[in-house]
């Protein structure tokens, strides 16, 4: 079944000025889906559209088939969205454990322990730093921990923006490999990415947006090899 | 003396402290300077006044100048404010969030302070009231040192309401949601926090502690209706010397402030004790913006 | 018929005071987005000052130098100058709320001064016997009137026509600039914080020259002219006039102090004698609803600001 289904969707920070100019796509669950683009594209807005931060004009967003055009951003992770910003993704002035508590706070209280194990076995790094600040975190386990928030309420689309940025190539490589280890549990993914690469080696399908329009869509591995596609919008120097 | 400085600074610091602790959270909330937070103070005092009038009098409690009623009134007083606060931002602040800057806010809020002030003035009029007429017993507590079992006993109420608003913040869902919105609102939103259930929250809180350090001020000194307003700047210069939006930060600077106000008097003498809160702040923002806390100044 | 002329005159006289003070604040907040609370300090210094210079010695206080009021009035704008000028070295490069509450502190600091340093300003009772402009006219009321409403009228049109200048200058235009987006126009070359503290100084000078003129037309100053109401009225005014624009500040000026002026005389005909003294507080009450429904209403005030670019906090 799609997980998230986004049709003909305008949005933007002023609604004479829209940044987001008619993109639809499906993502179903275990897939992962990489968005891709330059810089400005409005790759960003469109994942802050879906998570509720960003005004939609029109168009549709559907998460498991009911609209989430009314649900304010704080109820959609209850609804089964996850999302995890690019910048300032943790609550730097509180715990780790706070910062996870935090997100487990939606769940039944029986079950909130459980999930918070979970997350501790899936990030090992965090269990270590359990009663440390946030703010104090590496890149790598901010990022760890910044996942494990959203995971946490077992949501059926995880939205990601630019989980790589400012990782070393070795903690790129493991960020990657966990969220193919999440998919793989049924998640759906949407994956903002400005390392293509990287982002085409673990995705099923791609999207490339240039000024808020779709350019390009396919299969991952067709857009990885297509050379048209890669001297047009991705540019070498994104190719690690 | 210096020990008597230290007992009158430390009773007007907790109750500067109990105030500026509204204040420092709403302002790092919201990120607006509530010119109004005073009046919340006047009008707890005056609020408990009405209820503990409407209870009627009784016995002293042992060697206090006040009984239940007042603490009965105390109790009442911080819910109504804590309403009163919150009808405040619903009425006023929530609709210009939506709609203006930030400082068209703080001008509403010096209306809204010099508003419900007057209000206060023209019911009760501008002389003081007392909650009782009985002379305060003293009470030594070392070499040249005094204090009135009043004061003492408002210092410790004071001292409850604060550690009870620490372990809020500190260690449930509340304070830790209270303290994630203040760092990053819109995170907050993305880990299922409803913003707009915080900032009510937080007025509630804000107003029920203002409330005390009124009905506090009322019990140790007078009521007028400039007392929340007086009270304002030594308010602003806690929560800047604490760190905007850290409630142990409003706590140490109230203390701080409160002492430096006391030990000013032999000094510069007393007519000169509001302007110390200006200049301990000047000095904070000169030297160090962001006060000792590292909140959200700069 | 005459003695309705010569209160018209004085209306209007006290109205454009407040216009000119107005018209100091709008160059702070409406040009500079300078956040002054202090208004009534700026106020209080300029009065001191007019009233030191040109009354005859008394014993209550310091002074007496009995110079001409024109030069009292210079001397104002100088002081309140300078008062600003120290403000705004310390507090102009911190936050914009920040600049609020200290310019808060520094009026309420002011007020202490006032009422608490008796040899210098006469403490409570004040200074009295400051001389008015035009004291040969004072026992034909219409003629006395007249003159000083052309007086003031005079110094509030040159007050307009030189901020017009100002504002219209390239100065002026890197004030709005500043304001709009300060990152943009520090990468241009220009110094914020001096161009800022340049506006917070002139604008101080008005509002002392605001508080000297009301001194001299009254004759009598005390600290209680001085209250936070003052500042408080004066951002009404410029509020419901639209800041940013100095037609609107005369306009906002004119518009609150009739509406001051009218309900402190409807509040004196309606309340029973026993509340007529708190009849006051309740004109204070009346004009904090009207700031809030202006503000709620009608943001951009009577006349309208231009369009600025605001930022907008959620919550
Ligand atoms: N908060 C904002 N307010 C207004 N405009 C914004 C905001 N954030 C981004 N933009 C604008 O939206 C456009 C797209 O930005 P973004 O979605 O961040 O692109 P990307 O993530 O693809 O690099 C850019 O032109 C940017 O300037
Ligand atoms: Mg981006």
């Amino acid at each position: 079944m799609t997980a998230l289904a986004v049709r003909d969707l305008v949005a933007g920070y002023d609604p004479a000025l829209p940044i987001v100019r008619g993109v639809s796509f499906d993502l179903a669950g275990g897939a992962i889906l990489a968005l891709l683009g330059p810089n400005g594209a409005g790759k960003s807005t469109l994942a802050k559209a879906v998570a509720g931060l960003v005004t939609v004009v029109s168009g549709s967003i559907h998460l498991r088939g009911t609209p989430l055009g009314d649900v304010p951003a704080h109820a959609r992770l209850r609804r089964g969205l996850g999302f995890v910003p690019q910048t300032d993704n943790v609550f730097a002035g509180l715990t780790v454990a706070e910062n996870l508590a935090i997100a487990a706070a939606i769940l039944p209280r029986a079950g909130r322990a459980g999930r918070i194990a979970a997350m501790l076995t899936l990030f090992p790094d965090l269990a270590a730093a359990r009663r440390g600040a946030a703010g104090r975190l590496s890149g790598g386990q901010r990022q760890m921990l910044a996942m494990a928030r959203a995971l946490i309420a077992a949501p059926a689309v995880l939205v990601l923006d630019e989980p790589s940025a400012g990782l070393s190539p070795k903690l790129v490589g493991v960020v990657m490999a966990r969220l193919r280890d999440i998919a793989a549990t049924g998640v759906a993914v949407l994956l903002v990415e400005q390392n293509v690469r990287a982002a085409l080696a673990i995705a099923d399908h791609a999207l490339i947006l240039v000024e808020g329009r779709v350019a390009h869509a396919g299969g991952g591995a067709t857009l990885r090899d297509d050379p048209a596609v890669a001297a047009l919008y991705l540019g070498g120097r994104h190719a690690a | 003396m210096i020990a008597q400085i230290l007992v009158d600074g430390i009773t007007s610091g907790a109750m500067i402290g109990l105030g500026a602790i509204g204040l420092t959270l709403t302002y790092g909330l919201l990120r607006f300077a509530n010119f109004a937070h005073g009046e919340f103070a006047t009008w707890g005092a005056y609020l408990a006044l009405l209820v503990a009038g409407a209870i009627g009098p009784a016995d002293p409690l042992g060697p206090l100048t006040f009984g239940w009623p007042l603490l009965a009134a105390l109790a009442a007083s911080m819910v109504l404010t804590a309403l009163l606060a919150a009808a405040l931002d619903g009425v006023l602040f929530r609709r210009l969030r939506r709609h203006g800057s930030a400082i068209t806010l703080v001008i509403a809020s010096f209306g809204a302070s010099l508003a419900l002030r007057s209000a206060l003035e023209f019911g009760f009029g501008p002389q003081p009231w007392y909650y009782t007429r009985d002379i305060a017993m003293t009470v030594r507590l070392g070499p040249g040192m005094r204090a009135t079992w009043d004061q003492l006993a408002v210092l410790g109420l004071a001292i409850v309401l604060m550690l009870a608003m620490h372990l809020l913040m500190t260690r449930t869902p509340l304070g830790r949601a209270m303290r994630a919105v203040s760092e990053n609102p819109d995170l907050a939103r993305l880990a299922g926090i409803d913003p707009a259930r915080i900032v009510r929250v937080t007025w509630l809180l804000g107003g029920a502690l203002a409330a005390s350090a009124g009905v506090f001020l009322g019990v140790t000194v007078q009521l007028r209706p400039s007392m929340g307003f007086e009270l304002l700047l030594p308010l602003f210069a806690a929560a800047i010397l604490g760190g905007i939006g850290s409630v142990p930060g409003a706590m140490l600077g109230g203390l701080i402030i409160g002492i430096a106000e006391a030990a000013s008097v032999p000094l510069a003498g007393a007519q000169y004790r509001a302007a110390v809160a200006f200049v301990v702040m000047l000095a904070m923002l000169l030297v160090r913006p962001s006060g000792l806390f590292g909140g959200r100044g700069g | 018929m005459s003695g309705l002329a010569s209160y018209a005159c004085f209306f209007f006289t006290v109205a454009l005071t407040y216009g000119v003070a107005t018209l100091g604040l709008n160059l702070q907040w409406g040009s500079a987005g300078l956040f002054n609370v202090g208004v009534a300090g700026f106020a209080a210094v300029g009065a001191y000052a007019a009233a030191w210079l040109t009354a005859a010695p008394a014993a209550g206080h310091w002074g007496g130098f009995q110079l001409p009021i024109a030069l009292g009035w210079i001397g104002a704008m100088a002081a309140a100058a300078l008062a600003a000028a120290i403000l705004g070295a310390i507090t102009l490069r911190l936050r914009a709320d920040y600049l609020a509450i200290t310019t808060f502190g520094a009026a309420v600091t002011i007020e202490l001064v006032a009422l608490n340093a008796q040899t210098l300003t006469g403490g409570p009772f004040g200074i009295a016997f400051i001389p008015k402009p035009f004291e040969a006219l004072a026992d034909r009321p219409l003629a006395f009137g007249a003159a000083n409403l052309a007086l003031v009228a005079a110094v509030a049109a040159l007050a307009y026509w030189a901020l017009e200048r100002l504002t219209g200058s390239p100065w002026g235009r890197v004030l709005r600039a500043l304001r709009e987006d300060e990152a943009a126009a520090a990468s241009l070359g220009k110094a914020p914080d001096a161009f800022r503290l340049q506006a917070f100084v002139i604008g101080a000078a008005l509002i002392g020259l605001a508080g000297a003129m009301q001194a001299q037309f009254f004759g009598f100053i005390a600290p209680d002219n001085y209250l936070p109401v003052l500042t408080f009225q004066v951002w009404v005014m410029l509020v419901v006039g639209g800041s940013g624009n100095n037609r609107g500040a005369l306009l906002g000026a004119l518009a609150v102090w009739a509406l001051w002026s009218f309900s402190g005389t409807a509040l004196a005909a309606l309340l029973p004698g026993t509340l007529q003294a708190r009849g006051a507080a309740l004109r204070v009450v009346a004009i904090g609803v009207v700031l809030a429904g202006v503000l709620l209403l009608r943001p951009r005030g009577l006349i309208g600001e231009r369009a600025t670019v605001s930022r907008h906090i959620s919550g």
